[in-house]
């Protein structure tokens, strides 16, 4: 197991625990952002590029959009 | 149940999943040693057999293409699901598009954002375009590449107000590319059990290995997952952004309530 896999596996799991430990749902949608672009370069360094690229697009990007303007809807609404 | 007997609970679940967790870890290959198993094989049969160089689209699109079209259709009734379930409602309607988070100081989008953002479309378009197109030949493909060509979209957005988004592009002509490609990967799949016996065989030309118009129907497959893919996450962002953006929910008038 090499330094870039070892660093990889660390700093994934510390941003799952950030995720779990934020318990603002906004701070948690940025949060998990981070955390997809980090499991992205984990599968990258484990040689699975094609999961790599759906995890960033999905993980990284289109969940935390969508969780953002849930968020944004339901405080519009709570007005 | 009390405090004291939820723990008890907890710690005996806990004490069985991790005896049974350890064990079944002991039965795993060595990290980073598959062994000699389907990989090895589909490694050396994908290039020679179907032209593809990168043996996870060879997975995905041929040797179990079935399991890709359920696929194809889970994301679509996703989509169909979100889009009916944010559909404006009885008491919903269209309001002058503002921020729904009221009550907080917004800031205006800077000018250096939108610069960046309109800058960024077309290069983003453009990647996601190469990406759907080499999906056999490199990492990538229709999923992830339409994923991109979304974004492009919601770049268009970032650039400029969701009334420019609006005026873009009419819903009816992105719920047909949708449909299109769902139906698309359907329909090559249906010409395959027409010509070589078996839904989804090979019929397109299988070509130099290494060239974009290589490895069969593959090409056409990637390009029908694009296109339902990149349409449906502009569906579920026009969903969200209209929920968002311009519908406000008014109380029913003919009770006499009016608006508070």
């Amino acid at each position: 197991m090499n330094v870039l896999l070892g660093t990889a596996l660390v700093l994934v799991a510390a941003a799952g625990t950030v995720v779990v430990v934020l318990r603002d749902p906004l701070r948690q949608a940025l949060a998990v952002s981070m955390f997809g672009i980090l499991l992205g370069i984990l599968f990258f360094a484990v040689q699975a590029p094609d999961v790599a690229l759906s995890e960033i697009v999905v993980g990284a990007v289109a969940l935390p959009l969508m969780i953002l303007l849930a968020l944004a809807k339901i405080r519009g609404g709570a007005q | 149940m009390t405090r004291r007997t939820r723990l008890r609970l907890f710690l005996v679940s806990a004490a069985v999943l991790a005896v049974v967790v350890i064990a079944g870890f002991g039965k795993l290959p060595v990290f980073g040693h598959p062994g000699p198993t389907l990989g090895a094989v589909l490694n050396t049969l994908s290039v020679p057999q179907r032209h593809i160089t990168d043996v996870v689209t060879a997975v995905n699109f041929t040797y179990r293409g079935v399991d890709t079209l359920a696929e194809e259709f889970i994301f679509f009734a996703a989509v169909t699901a979100v889009v009916l379930l944010l559909a404006p409602g009885n008491d919903e309607q269209a309001d002058h598009a503002s921020d729904a988070a009221t009550g907080r100081w917004v800031p205006q989008t800077s000018d250096a954002v939108r610069v960046l953002a309109l800058a960024l479309v077309g290069p983003t378009i453009l990647f996601g375009l190469y990406i759907v197109a080499h999906g056999h030949l490199t990492p990538g493909g229709g999923f992830q590449g339409g994923v991109v060509l979304a974004t492009g979209v919601l770049l268009v957005y970032l650039a400029g107000e969701y009334t420019h988004l609006h005026g873009l592009y009419p819903d009816t002509v992105v719920e047909g590319i949708e449909l299109g490609g769902a139906s698309a990967f359907v329909v090559i799949g249906l010409i395959g059990l027409a010509v070589g016996g078996t839904f989804l065989a090979t019929w397109g030309p299988l070509g130099r290995i290494g060239q974009v118009n290589s490895a069969g129907n593959v090409p056409l497959l990637n390009l029908s997952v694009g296109a339902e893919i990149g349409a449906g996450f502009v569906l579920l962002l026009s969903a969200f952004l209209r929920q968002t953006i311009v519908l406000r929910r008014h109380p029913p008038t003919r009770h006499g309530l009016g608006s508070s």
